[in-house]
């Protein structure tokens, strides 16, 4: 699952990556957990709920990958976007490839 | 599991607390996720101090994330949490109490175990909480998330319960909110309600401006002829200056007066009178946020081990520079560049700690490389909001956090749209702290 996103990841254009450079190592455990949980405060435990701002668990790692990128390169930007063109900008590709395939794991 | 036969004994022997045995042998298991016990092996026990988005958080995400191979108790003194975030909009009116208030009883699916009271000392050698009521908690890691306390002791008019009771903070949630709302209901139209913000690092740094704003929109809706002056102890606006300027200057053109350095010496509470190094301010409503620093219980033993306010920590694991497995977290931690004390950190703070606390105690591996992110909303008005936002990373060489580059900003103005997710933020990180 962790391959198969970095294989998305590659395939999608950001600029400035520098992880494709390196092999990538097999991330520590809970790793993915981890990071996902900082989503946790505003999309809910486990990328779930029932609120105005979009729940994650279950959502398509591809559309995932695909909704982070647009915010990274300001494709989605300005007001429309609130804060997640801020956000989107602090992690990496390879961390929100381990992201997207955790979130869309929960059911 | 590791056998931990000391705190097996530990646990048997003290008041309060339910031991392993007990509870197999009575068949009670409390959470849907958590393994039988095994007779006569007590798991390891984390104890979390304090209720709040830290405490909580780390309360809920070390029995979530334990797995039920891990004991978690937390104590709290009161029935409820009330939030601090939205709280300035009971103060302005447009929310009441009971809209930012959620109870505790949803951290029990978990297998969180709870006690009501009030956490006095800690024994580090013996690995004992001390509670008021004279019982005591056994852990293995303790994760304290006390927030803030006031140094009353620097305002001598101040230092004493009557004082505090006619010039309040409101900087804890709770019944001084609806205090401080009934002194601006009760004030006269044409009145001055003036803020004493402190130097900072204060807890909610765009919170005081906030505040500034929600008696703003209550006066210009109900009491036109009143005014607010902000004096405020730092060179300037600490947080989202310009998104706060603009909104004093225009949506509430008049009524707010900004006053920047205004270093506050003592008050007198007879007159409402802030005594400031340049001169007395008098007021119909006086509200001072006294200086802060880590809550008591996280002061003891020296933790409070930057400028004797506030706690340094392991940012991999928000252990105690100081003491061995005892963990702080949330406002009381001295934090890194650009990691505000709020709420939303606290909460993250926790997930970092309780993920750590948990590998610590199952023999696993630390996480090498947290993260935290930040938002702050604030509300101009009871529809309009504003945001500051930040992400920031581990710094292996240097052992802090630091703000990951190009991460982060502010709104553009105030907004209806982030007004939404305020609201649906608020409902969500309640939810990820306690149900």
């Amino acid at each position: 699952m962790f391959f198969r996103s970095i294989a998305a990841c590659v395939a999608s254009v950001v600029a400035g990556s520098v992880f494709a450079q390196t092999p990538p190592s097999p991330p520590p455990p809970h790793l993915a957990r981890n990071l996902a949980a900082q989503c946790a405060n505003c999309h809910g435990t486990d990328g779930k709920n029932d609120q105005a701002i979009p729940a994650l668990a279950g959502r398509p790692a591809a559309t995932i990958i695909e909704q982070m990128n647009a915010f990274k390169s300001g494709v989605r930007s300005g007001p429309a976007a609130t804060i997640m063109h801020q956000i989107a900008k602090g992690y990496s590709d390879q961390q929100i490839a381990l992201m997207a395939d955790w979130f869309a794991a929960q059911k | 599991m590791t056998i931990q036969r000391r705190d097996f004994l530990k646990a048997a022997g003290a008041a309060g607390t339910v031991s392993a045995l007990g509870a197999c042998a009575t068949n009670v298991i409390e959470a849907p996720q958590s393994a039988p016990a095994v007779i006569g092996v007590a798991k390891p026990k984390v104890v979390v101090v304090g209720g709040g988005f830290g405490g909580a958080t780390a309360a809920k995400y070390a029995a979530k994330w334990g797995a039920g191979k891990i004991d978690v108790t937390l104590v709290e003194r009161s029935d409820a949490f009330i939030s601090c975030p939205l709280s300035n909009l009971v103060i302005g009116g447009s929310k009441q109490l009971a809209e930012i208030a959620v109870g505790y009883g949803g951290l029990a699916k978990y297998g969180v175990k709870q006690v009501k009271g009030e956490a006095k000392s800690i024994n580090p050698g013996r690995g004992l909480l001390m509670m008021a009521d004279g019982t005591s908690i056994p852990y293995d890691r303790l994760i304290l998330s006390p927030g803030v306390d006031f140094m009353y002791g620097e305002l001598p008019g101040l230092n004493n319960a009557a004082a505090q009771e006619k010039i309040l903070h409101a900087w804890k949630a709770g019944a001084q909110t609806v205090a401080l709302r009934r002194q601006l209901e009760a004030m006269p139209d044409g009145g001055v309600f003036a803020m004493h913000i402190p130097k900072a690092p204060y807890r909610c740094p765009p919170g005081p401006y906030e505040r500034a704003c929600q008696v703003a929109w209550y006066f210009k809706n109900f009491k036109p002829k009143s005014k607010i002056i902000v004096l405020d102890g730092n060179e300037d606006i600490v947080s989202k200056k310009g998104l706060f300027t603009k909104a004093w200057n225009e949506t509430y053109k008049g009524f707010v007066e900004y006053r920047n350095n205004q270093t506050l010496l003592d008050v007198d509470v007879a007159t409402l009178t802030a005594k400031l190094e340049f001169g007395d301010q008098k007021a119909d409503v006086l509200n001072v946020l006294p200086p802060m620093r880590a809550g008591d219980i996280a002061r003891s033993f020296g933790m409070a081990n930057a400028n004797g306010r506030w706690c340094q920590v392991d940012f991999l694991t928000y252990e105690s520079s100081s003491i061995a497995n005892i963990h702080i977290i949330g406002d009381a931690i001295q934090i890194a560049p650009g990691m505000p004390k709020s709420g939303h950190m606290a909460n993250q703070h926790a997930k970092v700690c309780a993920a750590a606390v948990v590998e610590l105690l199952t023999k696993g591996q630390v996480n090498p490389t947290p993260m935290v992110a930040n938002t702050c909303y604030s509300f101009i008005d009871d529809k309009n909001v504003v945001h500051v936002a930040s992400v920031h990373e581990y710094d292996a060489k240097d052992k802090t956090m630091k703000t990951v580059a190009g991460s982060g900003g502010l709104s553009s103005e105030g907004n209806v749209l982030e007004g939404v997710y305020a609201n649906a933020w608020a409902q969500t990180i309640w939810a990820d702290m306690l149900t």
